[in-house]
C-alpha cells in the first residue's frame, strides 16, 4: 500500500548490552523490575517515528554549567565532547542530549537529594545541546563528585553524568549515564556493572583526551553515544 | 562498527533537568481534533504509588498522520500538533496529560492500527525505560489490532485500554500502570 511499508525498522539489541529489569543488587529494581516476559513488538510506523521536541518544549541550549546564577562553580572544570552516532556509523545529527549531573562535592540540586554536601550557589548541574551535522556535541561542566546512597552498607556512586537522548524514533529512546576513567568504585557499582557484557560496560567510560584539554582551563573527556542501527528489512516483513 | 550504547537508570534526580511546564499540555488554541485528559496512576509490585516516574507519550495527529519524516502517507500534518508530551508522577503516582484523541495509523502490510498512544515510563529502578501502547475503550477498531492481537491472555490485554471517566469537564481517559504483580502492565520489547 502506501510508501511507510517500506520504511526502515531499527535493529534488534545485542544480547547483554542493556542491563536485565531484574537486576536486584539494584535494590531498587526489586519491587520495580516487571515480572512477565515483555512482548515482542514488530515495529510500526509508531516505533519509527518519534518526537523531536524542540527549545519550546525541553528548554533552551545551555552548554556550560561552569557560570551560573552570577558567580562561577566550584571544582574542576570539565570539557564533554563526542559524536552521536548509530550502530552502522552514521552521524546523528539534530539529536537533543538533555544533560545532568551532581555538584563537585557529590551533591544533586534536588529536593529529595539529603546527602550531607554541600549545595554550591552557582551550579545547577543540568543543560541541553543539540548535535551538529556530523553528530558532535559538546558542554563544559564540573566533574561530579562521587556520592553515598543507601542501596547496601557503604555504598557509594562512581562519579558520573546523566544523558537523555532523543534519536530518531521511539525505538532509538535513551537515558544512560557517562562514567570516568580510572574511577575506583566503578567495579562496586550495582548500576554499572547491571551491563551484562563488558564491552558494552566499558563503553560507558568515557576517555580523558589531551587534545580536548584546554590549556590553563579545563580537562578533556570524550564520550560517544551510539543507538540502534536501521535495516533495510520492510515492515511487511 | 560502533557499539550500541547501554540504558542506566534515570534515577531519583532527573526532575529540574527534564520536567518543564507545557510539557504535559499537547494542544494548542488551533490544533485540529477532539480534546481527552489521561490520567492514571504508576505502581509497584507492592501496590505502592510511584513517585519519582517519568512518562512519555508520543502519537498520531488527529488524522492519524506523525509529525515526522519517516510517516509519508498522504493525510495532513497539524502544525497546531507535535504529539509529544512528558509527566512526572507527583506524591500520589499520579500523572495527567491533555492531548487530543488519535486517529488510526497503518500498521504492517495492509493492517489498520486502532487509535493508540507510545507510552515510554522511566523510574529509579528501571535500568531500561518500559515501553507500552495506551487503546481506547469502546473503540471498534481495538478487534482488529495487530498490536492487541500479539497479547492472548484477556486480562492482560486490558492492562492496555485505557477507561472512561465518568463526570469530567473534557472526556478523560484513565490509564493505570502497574510495574509488577497482579494486574501487571503489559511491556512491548520493540
Amino acid at each position: 500500500m502506501s510508501e511507510t511499508d517500506n520504511s526502515e525498522i531499527y535493529s534488534d539489541v545485542p544480547a547483554g548490552t542493556h542491563p536485565a529489569y531484574a537486576s536486584p543488587a539494584y535494590k531498587s529494581t526489586i519491587l520495580r523490575a516487571p515480572s512477565r516476559p515483555l512482548i515482542r513488538l514488530p515495529q510500526t510506523l509508531t516505533e519509527v517515528t518519534g518526537p523531536r521536541p524542540g527549545a519550546e518544549t525541553v528548554g533552551p541550549t545551555l552548554a556550560d554549567f561552569t557560570k551560573c546564577h552570577g558567580g562561577e562553580a566550584v571544582g574542576e572544570r570539565i570539557i564533554v565532547t563526542g559524536r552521536v552516532l548509530d550502530e552502522d556509523g552514521r552521524a546523528v545529527p539534530n539529536a537533543v542530549l538533555e544533560i545532568w549531573q551532581a555538584n563537585a562535592a557529590g551533591r544533586y540540586n534536588h529536593p529529595v537529594d539529603r546527602h550531607d554536601a554541600p549545595l554550591d550557589p552557582h551550579f545547577d548541574g543540568s543543560g541541553r545541546v543539540t548535535t551538529a551535522e556530523d553528530g558532535a556535541y559538546r558542554f563544559q561542566s564540573i566533574k561530579p563528585g562521587a556520592y553515598p546512597w543507601k542501596n547496601h552498607h557503604n555504598a557509594w556512586r562512581p562519579n558520573h553524568i546523566h544523558f537523555s537522548l532523543f534519536g530518531p524514533g521511539v525505538a532509538t529512546r535513551l537515558i544512560t549515564q557517562m562514567y570516568f576513567p580510572g574511577d575506583p568504585l566503578l567495579p562496586l557499582d550495582p548500576i554499572y556493572n547491571s551491563i551484562p557484557d563488558a564491552a558494552a560496560r566499558a563503553r560507558l567510560v568515557s576517555t580523558f583526551d589531551i587534545d580536548v584539554t584546554q590549556p590553563e582551563y579545563a580537562l578533556g573527556y570524550r564520550f560517544d553515544i551510539v543507538l540502534r542501527g536501521r535495516h533495510a528489512t520492510p515492515m511487511e516483513q | 562498527m560502533p557499539g550500541l550504547t547501554s540504558s542506566q537508570t534515570v534515577g531519583p534526580f532527573f526532575h529540574e533537568a527534564l520536567l518543564r511546564d507545557g510539557q504535559t499540555t499537547l494542544v494548542k488554541p488551533a490544533t485540529q481534533g477532539v480534546r481527552i485528559a489521561i490520567e492514571g496512576i504508576v505502581t509497584d509490585g507492592a501496590g505502592a504509588p510511584v513517585t519519582d516516574a517519568m512518562l512519555e507519550i508520543w502519537q498520531a495527529n488527529g488524522a492519524g498522520r506523525y509529525d515526522h519524516p519517516a510517516d509519508t502517507q498522504d493525510k495532513p500534518i497539524d502544525p497546531a500538533f507535535h504529539g509529544f508530551g512528558r509527566a512526572g508522577t507527583d506524591k500520589t503516582g499520579h500523572y495527567r496529560f491533555e492531548t487530543i484523541r488519535p486517529g488510526a495509523v497503518p500498521g504492517r502490510g495492509n493492517s489498520l492500527q486502532a487509535p493508540h498512544i507510545a507510552v515510554t515510563l522511566f523510574t529509579r529502578g528501571l535500568l531500561l525505560h518500559l515501553t507500552t501502547r495506551l487503546y481506547f475503550a469502546g473503540e471498534p477498531l481495538n478487534d482488529t489490532d495487530p498490536v492487541l492481537a500479539l497479547v492472548p491472555d484477556e486480562a492482560a490485554r486490558r492492562t492496555l485500554i485505557a477507561t472512561p471517566v465518568a463526570g469530567t469537564a473534557i472526556p478523560t481517559y484513565r490509564f493505570d500502570i502497574r510495574l509488577q504483580g497482579d494486574g501487571e502492565t503489559v511491556f512491548f520489547e520493540i
